[in-house]
C-alpha cells in the first residue's frame, strides 16, 4: 500500500492505494470523478487526459504514486462558477461530440492544445495535435471547428483584455 | 413553431453533461456491495476443454466465487440465440450450433469465454483468474470463409455440416443467366468486404444485480435495445422471468451496431450475482473488445453484369460468402440476406437479378450487424462494378450511371424492396457540381506536374431504413416485430415528458425529439424531457439501430402527440365554449381560430389534471400512448464524390477533397445530421484505407489493440463537404427517412473508385494501406 496525496480541481486530497493502482483508477474509483474515461489498455485513445501540473498527461500512463504531491485538473474541474469553458462551449456551438465518451480527453487535449499554441492554431496542427485522441462518432470535422473556434475565442478575448 | 421545431439547428440539450463529466456510462455506476468480474476467456481458436480448476483461484486474495459453464449449464441457463430464421434454397433450416454463454465442451475462438471469477477488486479478479487452470486439447482452426466450405475443413459445430449455416438465395437465376448469356458486354468483378471492428470509443460493460428481497434482477449494460436485452434474457436465456428483470441503459458510448446483440457477459454477470449473492461489474478492456464484439462486415463476392449495347444494365448475378464467425449472433443471418441482397438494385433500373448467398462458420469472433450492416456490402459490390464497368466500356461514370437510374416511383425492385419515392439525378448533379467534376482533368494534370498521382471516384447508394412492417419481417424470418412505442405525458403545469422506446447512445435523441414536441406545441424545447433506455421506466421498445429513430421513433411520438393534441382541444373547446374544430394549438397556446379568444397550453394542461371542469364523461389528465408500425422501409440515398492524390513514391492516399450530397428526406436537426454523416464517412474511409482485422492462420487476432488495428485519426481525415436535396419520404407522418449509416455506407467505393482512378490499377482491395496501392501502383508499368 503507497500513500498518495493530490491537489484535485483544487481540492486536497489523500487516500492508500496499491502501488500498481493508475491515476485514472484512483481518479474515478476513489474520488468518484467518472468523467474521466479509460478506453483502451495501450494508451492510445485518450479518452483519460487530465491535466497534471498545467499539462495533458494520459491518466492511464501514470501510477497514482507517481502523481503523488501534483495538482491534477479533471474535466469536472474546467468548469468555472457554473460557466462553460470556452472549450467545452465551443464543444456544445459546433456539435463536437456525440455520445459523449471521448469528450473529456478530447476537451482537455484541446485546452492544453490551445494554451500551448498561444493562438498559432490551423486546422493541419489541430488534426496533428489530437493525434493520441480518437473519436468514433464525429469524423472529427466539428471538433476541429470547435477547436479553432476556442481558439480564436480565448485569444482574441485575452488579446482584448490586454489592451 | 419557432426557432426550436422541426429543421432548425438547436444544439443539444444533453452536451453539458457530457462536456463536464457528468455522463453517467455503465461503467460509471458504484452500487453497494458491489464486486468486480473477469472473465477467463480460450486462448486457443479451437479447442476441446478437457477439465477447468477453479479451485486455486477461489482460494486467492479478495476472490468472492469462480464460476465455470458447468455450473451455469447446471442452473438451467441457456444458449445464446440467433433471432432470424433463414431457410436454404433447399427448404431446410439454416443449421444453428450451440452457444454457450460460458464454453463446456468446446471453445471455438480466441476470446470464447470459459469462466468468471468474481472479486473485491478488478486487480484480484484478474490476478485469480490467471490461477483458472483449464486443460485444452488444441484442434485445427479455420479462419477463412472460402476455406471453411472446403472438403476436409476443420468442422466447427457438429449441426452445420462442411460449415455451411445456409445457402439461400433471392432474384431470378434463369431470367439473369438468360440475359448474360444474350449480353453485348458482360463484367466480372471479384470483390472482398475487409471485416472490421465497430470500437465503439465505450468499451462494453455489464452490471448485473439480484436483490433477494425482492427476488428481483436489475442489468446495467452498454446497450443500444435495453427492452430486447430483457425479452430475450427472460423469454430465451432464463436469467429472470420478464418481470422480475430491469434492464438500463444508461448512457451508451457509442454503439454502431456492436451493442445491439446480446452478449454472454450480461447473461453471466446476472446470474452470478444471484448465485454469488453481491452486484457482479464487469468491464472490457480494448483487448476484450476486439476479441468478443461482433465484427462487421467479411464477404468475399463473385459478381456478373450485363450490359446492352446502349450500356443499359440487363442482369446482375452476385454469388456471395459471408463469415459469420464462431457463433451465429443475435441478427447475423439476416445482414448477409435481407439487409444486403435486397438492396442489391442499387439506384439502378435493372430487370433481372440473382443473388446467392452461403453463410459460413469460422474460429473467429462472432460477425453481426455494423454501421449499415449489409447495405455497404450491397453499395460497395454494385458500385465498384458499376465503376469497372464504366472503364471496360469505355463511357464516364456518371454517364453511365445516369443511363441506369430509376426515374419513376414507386418502383419496384426484383430483390423485393418497393422504393417510394428519390431523384437520383439531383444528388448526382449536386454532387458533381460541388466536386467540380468538369474541372477534374486540369487538376490531374497539375498534379502530375509534382509527380503526384490524382484520381476521382463517386458512388451513388442507396440504403433501406427502418425496416418494416412488422408483418412483412415476420414473413421473412425475423422474431420480432419492428414497430415503435412512445408515450406522451403532459405534466399538470404543462412541461411534457416523451417516453420512447428508441435509444439514443450519441445521436442527439434528447433534443431531436423534443425539437418534435416544441414545434408542435410552441412550448419551449427545455420544457420537455426525453425518458428512454429504462424497462421500468418506457414498458416495450425496439431500440435504435439501422437508422430507425427518425422514421420509427419519431413517428410513434408524433402519433402519441395527435392523440394528446385531440384531448387539449376537446377540453380547450369545452372551457372556450368554442367548436373542437375550431382549436388550433400555436405558440403555447390553444385559440379559437378566427377569433382572439385563446389559452395558454399550461391552463389546459391544469385543467386536465384538476378536473373541475372536463367535457361530460372524459378521463381526467393529459397522456397518450402509440405503437407505430411503419408501412414501408424508407429509402436515403446520395451521391459521393472522392478526390485523391496518391503518392507513387510511398503509396500514400491523401483525400484532398470528400463531397457528399445526401437525400435523407425532411431533416429534425441539419446540425446533428450533419454530425451523423461525418461519423459515417470517416468509418467508411476508415474502412477504405486504414482498418482491417486480422487474424493469423492459427486464430491469433492480429488486431486486437489500437497498437495494430488501424482507427482513423483526425489527421487521415479530411473536412468533408455536404450538402442535401430533400425528397420527403411518402411512407411516415414526418417524411423522414433516416441518415445514421449513409456516410458509411457510401464513401468506401467513392474513395476506392478515386484510388483506383489513380493509379490506373483496378485490382485493389480494402483497406488501402500504402504498401497495397505502392505495389498496385508499380504493377500498371
Ligand atoms: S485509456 Fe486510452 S489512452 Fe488512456
Ligand atoms: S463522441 Fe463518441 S467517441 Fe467521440
Amino acid at each position: 500500500m503507497a500513500k498518495v496525496k493530490l491537489t484535485v480541481n483544487g481540492r486536497a486530497v489523500s487516500g492508500d492505494c496499491e502501488e500498481r493502482t493508475l491515476l485514472v483508477h484512483f481518479i474515478r474509483e476513489r474520488l468518484g470523478l467518472t468523467g474521466t474515461h479509460v478506453g483502451c489498455d495501450t494508451t492510445q485513445c485518450g479518452t483519460c487526459v487530465v491535466h497534471m501540473d498545467g499539462k495533458s498527461v494520459k491518466s492511464c500512463t501514470i501510477l497514482a504514486v507517481q502523481a503523488s504531491g501534483s495538482s491534477v485538473t479533471t474535466i469536472e474541474g474546467l468548469a468555472a462558477n457554473g460557466e462553460l469553458h470556452p472549450v467545452q462551449a465551443a464543444f456544445k456551438e459546433h456539435h463536437g461530440l456525440q455520445c459523449g465518451f471521448c469528450t473529456p480527453g478530447m476537451v482537455m487535449t484541446a485546452v492544453d492544445m490551445i494554451n500551448r499554441h498561444g493562438g498559432q492554431l490551423d486546422e493541419q496542427t489541430v488534426r496533428q495535435e489530437l493525434e493520441g485522441n480518437i473519436c468514433r462518432c464525429t469524423g472529427y470535422h466539428n471538433i476541429v471547428k470547435a477547436v479553432l473556434s476556442a481558439n480564436a475565442e480565448m485569444h482574441g478575448g485575452a488579446k482584448q483584455a490586454a489592451e | 413553431m419557432g426557432v426550436e421545431g422541426v429543421g432548425a439547428r438547436v444544439a443539444r440539450k444533453e452536451d453539458k453533461r457530457f462536456l463536464t463529466g457528468k455522463g453517467r456510462y455503465t461503467d460509471d455506476m458504484v452500487v453497494p456491495g458491489m464486486k468486480y468480474g473477469y472473465f477467463v476467456r480460450s486462448p486457443h481458436a479451437h479447442a476441446k476443454i478437457k477439465s477447468i480448476d477453479i479451485s486455486a483461484a477461489k482460494a486467492m486474495p479478495g476472490v468472492i466465487d469462480a464460476l465455470d459453464g458447468k455450473q451455469l449449464l447446471a442452473d438451467g441457463i441457456g444458449n445464446l440465440i440467433c433471432g432470424w430464421m433463414i431457410h436454404s434454397k433447399d427448404g431446410s433450416a439454416m443449421k444453428m450450433g450451440a452457444w454457450r454463454p460460458l464454453a463446456v465442451e468446446t471453445v471455438r475462438y480466441v476470446g470464447d469465454a470459459v469462466a468468471i471469477v468474481i472479486a473485491d477488486s478488478l486487480d484480484e479478479a484478474r490476478d485469480a483468474a490467471e490461477a483458472v487452470v483449464v486443460d485444452y486439447e488444441e484442434l485445427p482452426a479455420v479462419i477463412e470463409a472460402v476455406d471453411a466450405l472446403k472438403p476436409g475443413a476443420p468442422q466447427i459445430h457438429p449441426e452445420a455440416a462442411n460449415n455451411l449455416i445456409f445457402d439461400w438465395e433471392i432474384g431470378d437465376a434463369a431470367a439473369a443467366d438468360q440475359a448474360i448469356a444474350q449480353a453485348e458486354h458482360v463484367i466480372e468483378v471479384d470483390i472482398v468486404n475487409n471485416r472490421l471492428s465497430p470500437n465503439a470509443m465505450e468499451p462494453r460493460a455489464t452490471l448485473g444485480i439480484y436483490d433477494a428481497g425482492d427476488d428481483h434482477y436489475t442489468c446495467y449494460t452498454t446497450s443500444q435495445n435495453p427492452h430486447l436485452a430483457r425479452l430475450v434474457m427472460s423469454a430465451f436465456y432464463n436469467v429472470a422471468p420478464e418481470n422480475k428483470l430491469r434492464v438500463i441503459a444508461p448512457d451508451v458510448g457509442g454503439g454502431f451496431g456492436s451493442k445491439i446483440y446480446i452478449y454472454p457477459e450480461e447473461i453471466v454477470c446476472l446470474w452470478a450475482s444471484k448465485k454469488t449473492g453481491v452486484p457482479v461489474k464487469w468491464t472490457a478492456d480494448r483487448t476484450e473488445a476486439f476479441l468478443t464484439d461482433a465484427h462487421g462486415r467479411d464477404h468475399v463476392s463473385k459478381v456478373k453484369m450485363a450490359f446492352d449495347a446502349d450500356n443499359r444494365i440487363t442482369a446482375l448475378k452476385v454469388d456471395t460468402i459471408a463469415n459469420l464467425g464462431a457463433y451465429m449472433s443475435l441478427f447475423s443471418s439476416c445482414v448477409p440476406t435481407y439487409l444486403y441482397a435486397t438492396l442489391l438494385s442499387g439506384q439502378y433500373d435493372i430487370p433481372a437479378i440473382h443473388a446467392n448467398v452461403r453463410t459460413v462458420y469460422t474460429n473467429t469472433a462472432p460477425v453481426d450487424a455494423y454501421r449499415g450492416a449489409g447495405r455497404p456490402e450491397a453499395t460497395y459490390l454494385l458500385e465498384r462494378t458499376m465503376e469497372t464497368a464504366a472503364r471496360e466500356l469505355g463511357i464516364s461514370p456518371a454517364e453511365l450511371r445516369r443511363k441506369n437510374f430509376i426515374r419513376s416511383f414507386p418502383h419496384q425492385t426484383p430483390v423485393i424492396l418497393n422504393y417510394d419515392a428519390g431523384d437520383y439525378e439531383a444528388s448526382l448533379n449536386a454532387a458533381m457540381q460541388a466536386a467540380d467534376w468538369n474541372g477534374f482533368a486540369a487538376r490531374k494534370e497539375e498534379a502530375s506536374q509534382r509527380d503526384m498521382k490524382r484520381g476521382i471516384g463517386m458512388s451513388c447508394y442507396i440504403e433501406a431504413c427502418g425496416l418494416a412492417p412488422s408483418q412483412a419481417v415476420g414473413s421473412l424470418g425475423a422474431g420480432v416485430g419492428l414497430w415503435e412505442s412512445a408515450e406522451v405525458r403532459v405534466n399538470a403545469v404543462g412541461t411534457v415528458e416523451v417516453l420512447t422506446g428508441s435509444h439514443s447512445h450519441g445521436q442527439g435523441h434528447e433534443t431531436t425529439f423534443a425539437q418534435l414536441v416544441a414545434g408542435r406545441l410552441g412550448v419551449p424545447i427545455d420544457s420537455i424531457s426525453i425518458v428512454h433506455g429504462d424497462t421500468d421506466k418506457v414498458q416495450m421498445g425496439m431500440g435504435t439501430y439501422g437508422s430507425r429513430s427518425g422514421a420509427v421513433g419519431m413517428s410513434a411520438v408524433a402519433k402519441a402527440l395527435d392523440k394528446v393534441e385531440a384531448k387539449a382541444k376537446k377540453i380547450a373547446a369545452h372551457l372556450m365554449e368554442a367548436d373542437e374544430s375550431d382549436i388550433v394549438i400555436e405558440n403555447g397556446e390553444l385559440k379559437v381560430a378566427g377569433t382572439d379568444k385563446t389559452l395558454p397550453w399550461f391552463q389546459v394542461a391544469l385543467a386536465a389534471y384538476t378536473a373541475h371542469n372536463l367535457p361530460a364523461g372524459m378521463e381526467p389528465g393529459l397522456k397518450e400512448t402509440a405503437f407505430y408500425d411503419p408501412s414501408n422501409f424508407t429509402f436515403p440515398a446520395g451521391c459521393y464524390i472522392c478526390e485523391v492524390e496518391v503518392d507513387p513514391e510511398t503509396g500514400t492516399t491523401k483525400i484532398v477533397q470528400f463531397v457528399a450530397a445526401d437525400d435523407f428526406g425532411n431533416i429534425i436537426n441539419p446540425m446533428i445530421v450533419e454530425g451523423q454523416v461525418h461519423g459515417g464517412l470517416a468509418q467508411g474511409i476508415g474502412q477504405a484505407l486504414l482498418e482491417g482485422v486480422h487474424y493469423d492462420e492459427s486464430g491469433q487476432l492480429l488486431t486486437a489493440s489500437y497498437m495494430d488495428y488501424a482507427m482513423p485519426r483526425a489527421d487521415d481525415l479530411p473536412s468533408f463537404d455536404l450538402s442535401h436535396q430533400n425528397t420527403p419520404c411518402p411512407s411516415n407522418p414526418l417524411g423522414v427517412k433516416g441518415c445514421g449509416e449513409a456516410g458509411a455506407i457510401g464513401s468506401p467505393p467513392a474513395l476506392m473508385n478515386a484510388i483506383t482512378d489513380a493509379i490506373g490499377n483496378n485490382m485493389l482491395t480494402m483497406p488501402a494501406t500504402p504498401q497495397k496501392v505502392w505495389m498496385a501502383a508499380r504493377a500498371t508499368h
